[in-house]
This record gives C-alpha cells, sequence and structure tokens, in this order.
C-alpha cells in the first residue's frame, strides 16, 4: 500500500470514527440532502454540521454540490463497496430474519 | 443453525437463501399468513414491523413501517404476484415514506419463498433479486436493518482488495 492510499484510509476510519458523520453519512446514502435539511436532525450549529460533512467530503466519502443557495450532499460509497460484500449484508439481513422465525417456531 | 445454503450472483444482484425450520410446511406457512407473526420476523428486533395492510393473495397488498429506537417510521409494501398455498409466493418488495405511500424513485426486488418438507420439517428457500447494483446499493444504503456500521465493515474490504 502506497502512502496515498494510506492517507485516504486514515481520512475515512477518521470521519467514521464520528457518530453524527456515520447518521449523516447514513442519510446522504439514502438521497441527497441539503446540508441545511441536515442540520435540523441534530443538536447542533448548522456550522458544526457544515463541518462534519466537510471531513466526510475529504474523505471522499460524500460529494458536495451547489443549487442556488443550498448545498446538497450526497452519498459517494463507491469506493468502499462492491456488489459482492453489498450481497454479504443481505445476507447478514436474512440470517437475522431467519434466526427470528426459528425462535418463533419454538415459542410453539 | 437453520441457514444450509446461500448462493449469491453478484451479476444479477441476486441472493438465495435456503434455510431449514423444524415444523411443518403449513405451520411455516402460518408465519407469513398472520400479521403478528409476520411483524415478529420482518424487522430486526430494534427495528420491530408493524403491518398494517396484509392480504396474502394474487394482487393483494402488503403495507408496513418499521420504527427505529429513536421513533422514526420506514415505511414498506409488498405487492403479492403469485400464491400456492402453502408451497410457495412471491412478491414484489419496494420501500414507502412514514404514511406509507410508496417511494416511486425507490429500488424494488423481486422475490419468492418456496417451502416444502424435507427431513422432517420444512425446507425453505427465499430468493431476492434486484434489477440493479445501484438499487441493492440504495436498498442497504437506507441502513433500516443494520444501521452505518456495515459501511466501516466495507472498507476493510477495500483495504484488502
Amino acid at each position: 500500500m502506497d502512502g496515498t492510499s494510506e492517507q485516504r484510509a486514515d481520512a475515512m476510519f477518521h470521519a467514521l470514527a464520528d457518530r453524527t458523520r456515520r447518521d449523516i453519512l447514513r442519510r446522504v446514502l439514502a438521497g441527497e440532502h441539503s446540508v441545511s435539511a441536515l442540520a435540523a436532525n441534530y443538536e447542533m450549529s448548522f456550522a458544526a454540521v457544515q463541518k462534519h460533512v466537510a471531513v466526510l467530503e475529504r474523505a471522499g466519502l460524500i460529494t458536495k454540490r451547489r443549487e442556488g443557495r443550498q448545498q446538497l450532499a450526497s452519498g459517494d460509497v463507491q469506493a468502499v463497496r462492491s456488489v459482492a460484500s453489498m450481497l454479504t449484508e443481505l445476507e447478514d439481513i436474512w440470517r437475522g430474519r431467519i434466526d427470528r422465525i426459528d425462535a418463533l417456531l419454538e415459542e410453539d | 443453525m437453520p441457514v444450509i445454503d446461500i448462493t449469491k450472483d453478484i451479476d444479477t444482484r441476486t441472493i438465495i437463501i435456503t434455510a431449514q425450520f423444524a415444523a411443518p410446511v403449513e405451520r411455516v406457512w402460518a408465519v407469513y399468513a398472520d400479521p403478528r407473526q409476520l411483524e415478529k420476523v420482518w424487522g430486526p428486533p430494534q427495528y420491530p414491523a408493524t403491518f398494517v395492510e396484509h392480504q396474502l393473495a394474487p394482487g393483494g397488498r402488503m403495507t408496513y413501517y418499521m420504527t427505529s429506537p429513536e421513533g422514526e417510521r420506514f415505511g414498506g409494501w409488498w405487492e403479492i404476484t403469485e400464491v400456492d398455498e402453502p408451497r410457495s409466493f412471491s412478491f414484489r418488495d419496494g420501500f414507502a415514506d412514514a404514511d406509507l405511500q410508496p417511494l416511486l424513485d425507490m429500488p424494488v426486488s423481486e422475490n419468492t419463498f418456496t417451502f416444502e418438507t424435507a427431513d422432517g420439517g420444512t425446507r425453505a428457500v427465499f430468493t431476492s433479486v434486484y434489477a440493479t447494483a445501484e438499487g441493492l446499493e440504495q436498498v442497504l444504503a437506507m441502513g433500516v436493518e443494520e444501521g452505518a456500521t456495515s459501511a466501516i465493515n466495507q472498507i476493510d474490504d477495500y483495504l484488502a482488495a
């Protein structure tokens, strides 16, 4: 691994080490959000949320674009995801469901 | 461990889970036919599901919402396409908003569940197909099931690649 990718990994781990930033990432992965709409979800200032968004942007996890006076953020995890790992996540969901069916059947 | 086989096809975004349950086919079918039982197995424990509409019949609709630990509601809908009680049913599965109105720009998966008698119990096969990788990603990114920690797990894979 060269120095650049090490730096990139550091930036991503740093970005994701914060609960608010993980929450922001989850929201913008589900669809584009304006920074002011995001800020409404947290008990902190608009500027603080803007800083969190900037950290995520520097780590390459989200992209931002301007529309008029609004800044719109959307998640970009193409770099850290592959379809194979997504199917593994889906597998985990199904394992949970099947465990719960098993538990329900055992109650009888 | 009741999961006995998992097949994933990356090209077609298909996941097929085979499970073995220690109960007759009719009993397993009853889990899906009864909304009060279905809501115990569909949402994860921290996101309990509530089925509002439940019609397990061809052309029938199901609507439900899952409630997050913070009280946020994540809606969903099923559109039942085929039913062969108690052996199989197929449905389209999509997202809805908190008022249970379908979100038309969200991805829809095609699902078929089959149940057959095997080894003194029921062999169940759950097949889910997503049309596009982007759709699959969007579904997982909604985070209604597993939350954002999976995003961190992906980084390990990325770094190992």
